[in-house]
């Protein structure tokens, strides 16, 4: 696989503050990878050293295998970091001429990009005219020009209303699929899991995990049982030995598994052993949940 | 080269303010011509300003550089506010990412200062040019072609003041800010010779010393033309003065100069190269 991004021991720290400690991770051509963290956790720091504009303390970081310098290895990425950055003063397509201009690539993309973030129609208005749904959407049309090689995406529907962030989203799996890598930063999980094959969790500057979505944590999922008598039905569970956590709330009682097991044969045992379940849901942890684990863990995990 | 100036250009044209400034600017530099309108009839006393030698090859070389000169102010606003509104746009942030360089970026702000250095030195020459043709008293090739080193002190003054403007643009990054800096900077060096020749050394060293003053030494390239007039010199001597004369260009001065826009140059880089954005 071609690597497109490789970070390695990358440190940076604004005076006693560690902002990013230490960080390894590469990125693979194909993949759509989420960087998650908590605010604060040094996601937009670390693509601020990536994308030339923080100096680094210490560590490395190549783009492309190395093959080109970091600015013209830019000219192969698009990037949007935080808020969209335009002159106030010029209208939509005078400021993608600049990008063209800047990326070295020809003017004759402008209307294509521009109609697939749908905002042809207010190409000739003034940026600072623009709602911030419209100032992020042109942010992403800036960021195509280039049909880069990986898009990269920090907090791209932070104070959007729902509208924009449907919108934003819509666009962000249309690239993916069309085979585009991309690396989105945000703190909104749902967002993440909705769009990303991989992840790279940080927090307080350090790696946690970095892998595939589904292998977050080695875990086999969890049931929701709920029978007449729940604490017959637990103590029954504690000796199966196939659980290794659990918890009761609202008289459902959670039972987390340790070995794989089917609702089935669960249901079978369980009936077998005289014990009638009203209730029996089997679920594997939602991503918020994952990563509120990985997150509370004091130990790094290895990948 | 032509594609960081197009950059550039493509802020700056957009732009109304600098776009209003930089052709008032040009306007302004073509008005010297007006002067040549100044004009008393008053009775007996008749006075005509472009009769009394000023527009005289080569002395015209001289005066025009010299007037002209007052209205880099104009470009100097344009220059520290297309450095400071990248900061406060955050698009220098922006072109970054996009793949600009920090060298191409400041290369790309100081050919502007160059090219408005060039464009305005041109100015100068084909409105003095014209001007001297219809009225200087003398028109021979060798004598208009004389004493043109003020042409390349007015390019060399113009780009080191603009220089002196960008790096301001960039370590205050407020537009507003950075020209009071200016101003403040220009003061500072009166009072820094005063206090030199008042306290530490004497007067001719600290007059020396403030040769080297970034302003100071923009300021020496081009000295004052009017004592070199024929009717202000006759009028010294009818009062029994003699006005020394020490109007030339000397490489020197050049050379400070030139060295204090190599240095804002490169300070300009090591700021942006140094500075987390």
């Amino acid at each position: 696989m071609d690597t497109i991004l490789t970070v390695t021991n990358l440190t940076k720290k604004f005076g006693l503050l560690t902002a990013v400690k230490d960080l390894s991770f590469s990125i693979e051509k194909g993949n759509v990878y989420g960087i998650l963290g908590p605010n604060g956790s040094g996601k937009s720091t670390t693509l601020g050293i990536v994308l030339n504009v923080v100096n680094r303390t210490s560590g490395s970081f190549q783009w492309f295998n190395g093959t080109a310098s970091t600015h013209q290895a830019l000219k192969k990425v698009g990037a949007i970091i935080e808020r969209p950055n335009f002159y106030p003063y010029m209208s939509a397509v005078q400021n993608l001429r600049l990008v063209c201009k800047i990326k070295e690539v020809p003017e004759d993309r402008i209307r294509e990009k521009l109609e697939l973030v749908g905002l042809w129609e207010r190409k000739d208005s003034k940026f600072k005219t623009y709602s911030l749904g419209m100032k992020q959407r042109l942010a992403i049309a800036s960021a195509l020009l280039n049909n880069p090689e990986i898009l990269i995406l920090d907090e791209p529907t932070n104070g959007l209303d729902p509208q924009g962030i449907h919108q934003i989203r819509e666009l962000i799996k249309q690239i993916a699929a069309q085979g585009t890598t991309i690396l989105l930063a945000s703190h909104l999980l749902d967002e993440v899991e909705k769009v990303c094959t991989h992840v790279v969790i940080l927090r307080k500057g350090e790696n946690l995990y970095t892998g595939k979505v589904d292998g977050m944590l080695a875990s086999h999922g969890f049931f929701e049982l709920r029978a007449a008598d729940n604490g017959q039905l637990r103590s029954f569970l504690e000796s199966m030995g196939a659980f290794s956590n659990f918890s009761e709330e609202n008289g459902i009682l959670t039972a987390y598994l340790e070995t794989p097991m089917e609702a089935e044969t669960l249901n079978a045992r369980c009936f077998e052993n005289g014990i009638r379940l009203s209730h029996l849901v089997k679920r594997k942890e939602s991503l918020e949940q994952q990563f509120l684990a990985l997150t509370n863990n004091t130990a790094p995990r290895a990948s | 080269m032509k594609r960081l100036l197009q950059i550039e250009f493509i802020k700056l044209w957009n732009n109304r303010s600098s776009r209003v400034l930089i052709l008032s600017y040009f306007i302004l530099l073509t008005s010297i011509a007006l002067i040549a309108a100044i004009r008393f009839d008053i009775g007996p006393i008749e006075f005509h300003l472009a009769e009394q030698g000023i527009f005289n090859f080569p002395y015209i070389w001289h005066f025009n550089t010299f007037v002209t000169a007052f209205f880099k102010l104009f470009l100097a606003i344009v220059i520290v506010s297309m450095m400071s509104n990248e900061y406060s746009n955050k698009t220098i942030k922006q072109n970054l990412i996009d793949g600009l360089s920090k060298k191409e970026f400041i290369g790309s702000k100081f050919l502007t200062v160059l090219s408005f250095a060039g464009v305005s030195t041109v100015f100068v020459f084909v409105v003095s040019m014209i001007l001297g043709l219809i009225y200087s008293d003398y028109n021979e090739v060798s004598i208009i072609f004389s004493d043109m080193e003020f042409l390349l002190a007015f390019f060399v003054k113009l780009v080191g003041f603009f220089s002196f403007c960008l790096f301001l643009g960039i370590l205050v990054r407020r537009s507003a800010f950075a020209l009071g800096f200016l101003i403040l900077w220009a003061i500072l060096e009166q009072v820094f010779f005063g206090l030199l020749g008042w306290r530490f050394v004497s007067w001719e060293t600290a007059q020396q010393i403030k040769d080297f003053f970034p302003l100071e030494s923009m300021a020496n390239l081009i000295k004052e033309p009017v004592s070199r007039l024929n009717a202000v010199q006759s009028v010294a001597e009818q009062i029994g003065e003699t006005i020394e004369l020490d109007y030339q260009v000397h490489a020197y001065e050049f050379l400070i100069t030139l060295a204090w826009t190599a240095l804002f140059v490169y300070w300009s880089y090591a700021l942006l190269r140094r500075r987390d954005l």
